[in-house]
Parts: C-alpha cells; sequence; structure tokens
C-alpha cells in the first residue's frame, strides 16, 4: 500500500522523525485554516501518489490566505499525470539550505536491507544514479543485526553530509529504520530530507509503501486502507476481496493464482486482444468468488468479452463450474463468456456445464484457443458498436 | 533421480491438525509420500487418519528420524515454525505459506543463512516440490505430473507449475523433479539452486523454467546458465503485458522503475542461449521437441 505524503508524514512522526508541522485540506476553505492555525508562510502541497508534483504546478508558497486561497483552488481537481488532486497538505515553509536524500529498502538480490544515502536530494533519485552515481552512499544492513548509532554515524560522514547537520541526520536516519522495520514498509524514503538555515533536519516529503502482508499487527493502518485506491473497479474488487488490477482493454480476465492470470494477460495480447484487467481469485474459488469475480468485471463498460482461465489445482474445476452457473443466475452479464478449465476434476466441471453452453458461454480446449475466441467475440463486438 | 527429495524422504507436516495440513498432508501421503508424522502443540498424542502427531519438531524428528519438513501454519507463526524445524535439525523445509510479512521472511533467511547452512528452505508462498512417483511435498495435485524424466521444471508460480507439468505430462514427457519456488520477494531457494541441482543430475536431460516480472532472479539465472549448463533450457516469463508499479498478484511480481520487466528477463535469457516460449503452451511445445531430438 502506498501512502500519500501526508499519510508518510503521519507515520514519521509516529517514530519520532521530524517533520513540518501541517494539516490536511479537501477545501479551499479548509485550507487557510490550516495556514491561519500553523502560520504563514505556508506551502500549499497536492496529495497524488506520483513523482513530479512541483514542476507540474502542485506545490505553491503561500504568503497569506488570499494566496492559500488561489492556489488551492487551482490545485484542487488539477490532474497530474492522470492522478486528480483531491486533497491538500498544508504545512510551514521551510528555509532550506542543504537537501539530502536518504532511503531504505528490501535488496532482493542479497536478501538484506539496502539503505541509500546522498547529499544531492531534492531531485529524482534515479537521475543522480545515472549522472553522479558516486553521489549515492549505500549500506548494506542484515536483518538480523540491524543499524546502529555509530554506523548511523559514519555512514552521514562517508556520504558528506555537512557537518553541522550530521548529528540530527544520523539520528533520523536510525528513527527512519526503525520507522522501515517495526513499521514493516517496503519503501521508506526521504527526498528531500533537509537542513534548514535555523539549523533544523526534517523530512520535507515522505515515501512510504506498507507491507501489506502485516496489516494484522497494525491496525492503524486502517483508516488509510480507504483511500488505497482511486480505481473504482478496484475499489469494488476490494470490497469483494478480490485481487485485481484496473487495465484498458476490452477483454475482461478471470484466472486463478497470480501467475497464470498473468500469463492470460500475456497470451490475449499475443493474439491481437488488449485485457480489461488482471484478475486472480486465488486458490478454493466458489460460486460466490466468481459470482463477484464477473459482477466486478461486469460494471466495466470497456469490457467486451470475458475469458475465463482455470487450471485447477487446490481449486477443483467443478466447483469452478458451479460458480459460473450459479453467477449467470444471480448476475446479469453484458458481455459473452470463454471459458477454459483444466486440472483437478476438469471432466466433471466441463460436464457439469455442458447444458449451459450457447452462443454467450462457450467453452475452448486450451489455453490459447480460449484467448482466441475472447478477443475474437471481444473485435466483433465492438465493430458492431 | 529426483533433486531435494525422494522415495525415502521421511516428511512431517508442521501444522497437521488445521484445515489445510490436514488435507495436503492427507494427500501427499496418499500419493506415496512418507508422510511420518505432524506437530501441533495442542493435540499431541493424536493422530490424523493415522498420521502420528507430535507436540514440537524436536520429538517429531527423535521418534520419526524425519529429514523433511512440510510447513501450512498462517503467516503470524510460519517463520518461528521454519525456524523450529531448522533447530530441530531437518534439512529440507518446504513453506506454502501465503502472505508471510517481508521482514519476518528477510529476518528467518538470515538467521537460517547463518546459523544452519545446510538446511533448505523452499518458499515460502510456493506449491512445494514433487518428483513424480517418489514424493510430493506440497498442494501440486499428483496426477497432472507423469514420473520418469527426463524434465527437471523450476517456477516461480504455482498455477503455471501445473500448467508446466500439464502441457509435458499431456504430450508424454516426464519429469524428474518440479520445484515451485514461490513469489514471495525473499524466496529460500532461488532458480540457480535448483538449475545447479537438475545439471547435477544424470536423469535430467533438460529443464524448463518459468519466471515472472519482479526482482532479478532470472536475470541471475541466466548468468549462471551461460557459465555452467551443459542441459538445454526452455524458458517462459509470464507478465510482458504488466504495467509499472502494480503488484501482479505475488509478493515479489513488480516492475519497480526499469527493473524486473519480462523483456529484460527474456533478453537475458536468450542471450545465455535459452529457448525462449512466449506463452505455457509454446514452452511446452519447445521442451516436447527438445526431448524428443535427445
Amino acid at each position: 500500500m502506498d501512502l500519500f505524503e501526508y499519510q508518510g508524514k503521519q507515520y514519521f512522526a509516529r517514530y519520532g522523525i521530524p517533520v513540518s508541522p501541517g494539516g490536511e485540506a479537501e477545501t479551499v476553505d479548509e485550507a487557510v485554516r490550516v495556514a491561519e492555525e500553523i502560520g504563514y508562510p505556508v506551502v500549499v502541497k497536492a496529495q497524488v501518489r506520483v513523482g513530479g508534483r512541483g514542476k507540474a504546478g502542485g506545490i505553491k508558497l503561500a504568503d497569506n490566505a488570499d494566496e492559500v486561497r488561489t492556489h488551492a483552488g487551482n490545485i484542487l481537481g488539477m490532474d497530474i499525470k492522470g492522478h486528480v488532486v483531491r486533497k491538500l497538505w498544508v504545512e510551514c515553509s521551510s528555509d532550506i539550505a542543504k537537501e539530502y536524500y536518504v532511503s531504505f529498502t528490501l535488496d532482493r538480490s542479497n536478501k538484506v536491507y539496502l539503505g541509500m544515502l546522498s547529499k544531492e536530494g531534492g531531485v529524482e533519485i534515479e537521475e543522480v544514479a545515472v549522472s553522479n552515481p558516486d553521489a549515492i552512499f549505500k549500506i548494506s544492513i542484515d536483518p538480523t543485526i540491524g543499524l546502529d548509532a555509530a554506523t548511523a554515524q559514519k555512514w552521514v560522514a562517508d556520504a558528506g553530509i555537512d557537518e553541522g547537520a550530521r548529528e540530527q541526520a544520523a539520528a533520523l536516519i536510525l528513527k527512519l529504520y526503525t520507522c522501515y522495520v517495526e513499521g514493516d514498509c517496503d519503501l521508506a524514503e526521504i527526498n528531500p530530507l533537509i537542513w534548514t538555515t535555523d539549523n533544523i533536519v526534517r523530512a520535507l516529503d515522505a515515501k512510504v509503501t506498507l507491507d501489506v502482508n502485516a496489516s494484522y499487527r497494525h491496525p492503524e493502518w486502517e483508516v488509510w486502507s480507504a483511500t488505497d485506491t482511486e480505481d473504482e473497479r478496484e475499489a469494488m474488487a476490494k470490497e469483494r476481496g478480490l485481487n485485481y488490477i484496473g487495465l484498458t482493454g476490452s477483454v475482461g480476465i478471470i484466472a486463478n493464482g497470480a501467475g497464470l492470470a498473468m500469463s492470460t494477460l500475456d497470451v490475449v495480447n499475443q493474439v491481437g486482444g488488449t485485457a480489461a484487467n488482471f484478475l486472480d481469485i486465488g486458490g478454493g474459488a466458489n460460486a460466490d468468488v466468481m459470482a463477484a469475480a464477473l459482477e466486478v468485471i461486469n460494471a466495466d463498460p470497456a469490457v467486451r468479452s470475458i475469458f475465463v482461465n482455470i487450471f485447477g489445482g487446490i481449486t477443483r474445476v467443478d466447483e469452478v463450474a458451479k460458480g459460473v452457473i450459479e453467477a449467470l443466475r444471480r448476475v446479469d452479464i453484458a458481455s459473452p463468456i470463454v471459458l477454459r478449465l483444466d486440472g483437478t476434476n476438469a471432466e466433471e466441471g466441463r460436464a457439469l456445464l455442458k447444458d449451459h453452453l450457447n452462443d454467450s458461454l462457450v467453452a475452448e480446449p486450451t489455453m490459447l484457443d480460449g484467448a482466441r475466441r475472447a478477443v475474437a467475440m471481444a473485435n466483433a463486438r465492438e465493430e458492431g458498436n | 533421480m529426483s533433486i531435494f527429495v525422494d522415495e525415502n524422504t521421511k516428511v512431517i507436516v508442521q501444522g497437521i491438525t488445521g484445515g489445510q495440513g490436514r488435507f495436503h498432508g492427507v494427500r501427499n501421503r496418499d500419493y506415496g509420500t512418507k508422510i511420518v508424522g505432524g506437530t501441533s502443540p495442542k493435540k499431541a498424542g493424536t493422530d490424523v487418519e493415522g498420521i502420528p502427531v507430535f507436540a514440537n519438531v524436536a520429538e517429531a524428528v527423535a521418534e520419526t528420524g524425519a529429514t523433511a519438513s512440510f510447513v501450512v501454519v498462517p503467516p503470524a507463526g510460519a517463520t518461528a515454525a521454519i525456524l523450529e524445524a531448522a533447530e530441530a535439525g531437518i534439512d529440507f523445509i518446504v513453506c506454502i505459506t501465503e502472505g508471510i510479512p517481508a521482514h519476518d521472511e528477510a529476518r528467518c533467511y538470515n538467521i537460517l543463512k547463518k546459523d544452519f547452512p545446510s538446511t533448505r528452505l523452499l518458499g515460502p508462498n510456493c506449491p512445494g516440490i514433487i518428483s513424480p512417483g517418489k514424493c510430493n511435498i506440497g498442494i501440486t495435485s499428483g496426477d497432472i505430473a507423469l514420473a520418469g524424466g527426463p524434465v527437471g521444471i523450476v517456477s516461480r508460480s504455482g498455477t503455471l507449475t501445473y500448467q508446466a507439468l500439464h502441457e509435458l505430462s499431456q504430450q508424454g514427457v516426464g519429469q524428474t523433479t518440479c520445484v515451485g519456488i514461490g513469489g514471495d520477494p525473499v524466496p529460500g531457494t532461488n532458480f540457480i539452486d535448483c538449475l545447479e541441482a537438475f545439471e547435477a543430475d544424470p536423469e535430467t536431460k533438460a529443464v524448463m523454467m518459468i519466471g515472472e516480472i519482479g526482482g532479478n532472479e532470472e536475470e541471475r539465472a541466466a548468468e549462471y546458465i551461460k557459465a555452467h549448463m551443459t542441459k538445454p533450457v526452455v524458458s517462459y516469463v509470464a507478465g510482458v503485458t504488466a504495467p509499472p508499479g502494480k503488484k501482479m498478484g505475488h509478493a515479489g511480481a513488480i516492475i519497480s522503475g526499469s527493473q524486473g520487466t519480462a523483456q529484460a528477463k527474456m533478453d537475458a535469457l536468450a542471450d545465455a542461449g535459452v529457448h525462449i516460449a512466449l506463452n505455457p503452451t509454446e514452452a511446452g511445445e519447445k521442451m516436447v521437441a527438445i526431448v524428443k531430438s535427445l
């Protein structure tokens, strides 16, 4: 789960990481109220989960209520790289002396934690990595040992963090590490980490990705999960407990298992079609799951045909077949459905479906045949429109 | 021959009294796997369809001489169960649990590496391992596999593993061992571990490797294949059409920046002389052709 900046800063604050005082706002009036409370000058910041907000005009300095009003009015509703701004974060402006970068993430190659620190913050770290790789100081941290104060102090010195800022920076970095580990983050990144002219080191931005597998031990995440999905289809799928990702094509996809679902997208693409979504119904799918899956796909107006690709392992194909039949009884599906059913109890499943097959519910023997049929149907209906 | 397990491997099931542990433990036993016991702290002394239940792994090992463990324990307790098995001297652990926090996995992996270097963990979040006709530890349905070799399979995805077995078995091509390494960011066993074992196994004549987006394990495997593999390898990488920044179901399947794309992985594998297939069916066809030409 990717957090918005304001959520990331709230999370940082729980771990004692210094951030600028500020508040959330969803309207112009709220933005003014926050600004009056914290005092001018303030920065009005668009809350979208995409980089390049500043360049897009989504971050503005305001010296008084009128300016807050103007900027908040302009930024709310603004489209930044396909993300519509619905929320603002208004915070005290900072007099920046230096901008640094720090992050913690998992080094998947070596299966240890990777810390990255640079005195060249404020720009995309990927750009620094290309233009000036020596400016990024990396350390590997053994998860069974952790990061201690001495290592953090040496790290900030090695990275060339300004002397006057080192002590505060090292202390902040230790807190960020604790947030990363105990806070179950996949990524905890501060860019920029600033040193102000009045000698304070704090996080000016927050990029945090939470590991949803750890949700069970973090009840405090619950308030953020509501804002996690921006795509209406994804929100609907999430309510129904489905693993769904919205895409832009015309063939709705239902498969069991993430790998098979991904592969189904690929095969649909190879035979000249485009997938409307990724949807993994997981193991042990029953009528309820299948009905929910068909419902979510049915609600997508771009869908022209639906390809159900099941390879039974734990999932029994006869159960899936019952699910499809039951789902069709419950939900009025607008698009034709192509079924490819293989694996555990496939013959029983096919037998169950035999009498239900018609022009809008067809069966194909293999994944490739199924994809071809679904794409042909989608294309025919597209042309018919 | 098979890799990692064989017909003599004695296995215990950790979590055998739970719904999934019971179902798969009994199913593995019925397949012919030597399931010699299970553990459950509260139900020690009972049995599950004839499989004796012990209080902990140490007792189970002392009583049965088990060397392998099948961990079917919910996420919150899974890494503790893995470490308990390692401490009791188990040297091959299969964990199918999905949804273990990444930090738990990272800690567990590094403890195993440091304190139990001879213990191999397969998974978590994997379908397990099957050596057709000999041993099946995990959730793969035994009837889609065909005994007798000569193909070894290694895969990151569960259902694509089944699909691969099915494509080969349908054509009458058998498997020596099929290993599902799992879709999490910190897998205990990786592609290279399996490729190395298949290369060393005289009965395995060719290897099918099924990858997916995310991480760089396929790229590393390509380097290994280029330098060390003499046997032909057919590969399929799922997720060519996956958009960057979206986790495609598996916690490990995410393209971040330009890292981890299917195309980059296929390019690296092709450069290592691997036969690249664009879908599972094509992978099956290419492998069948290779086996027939052997």
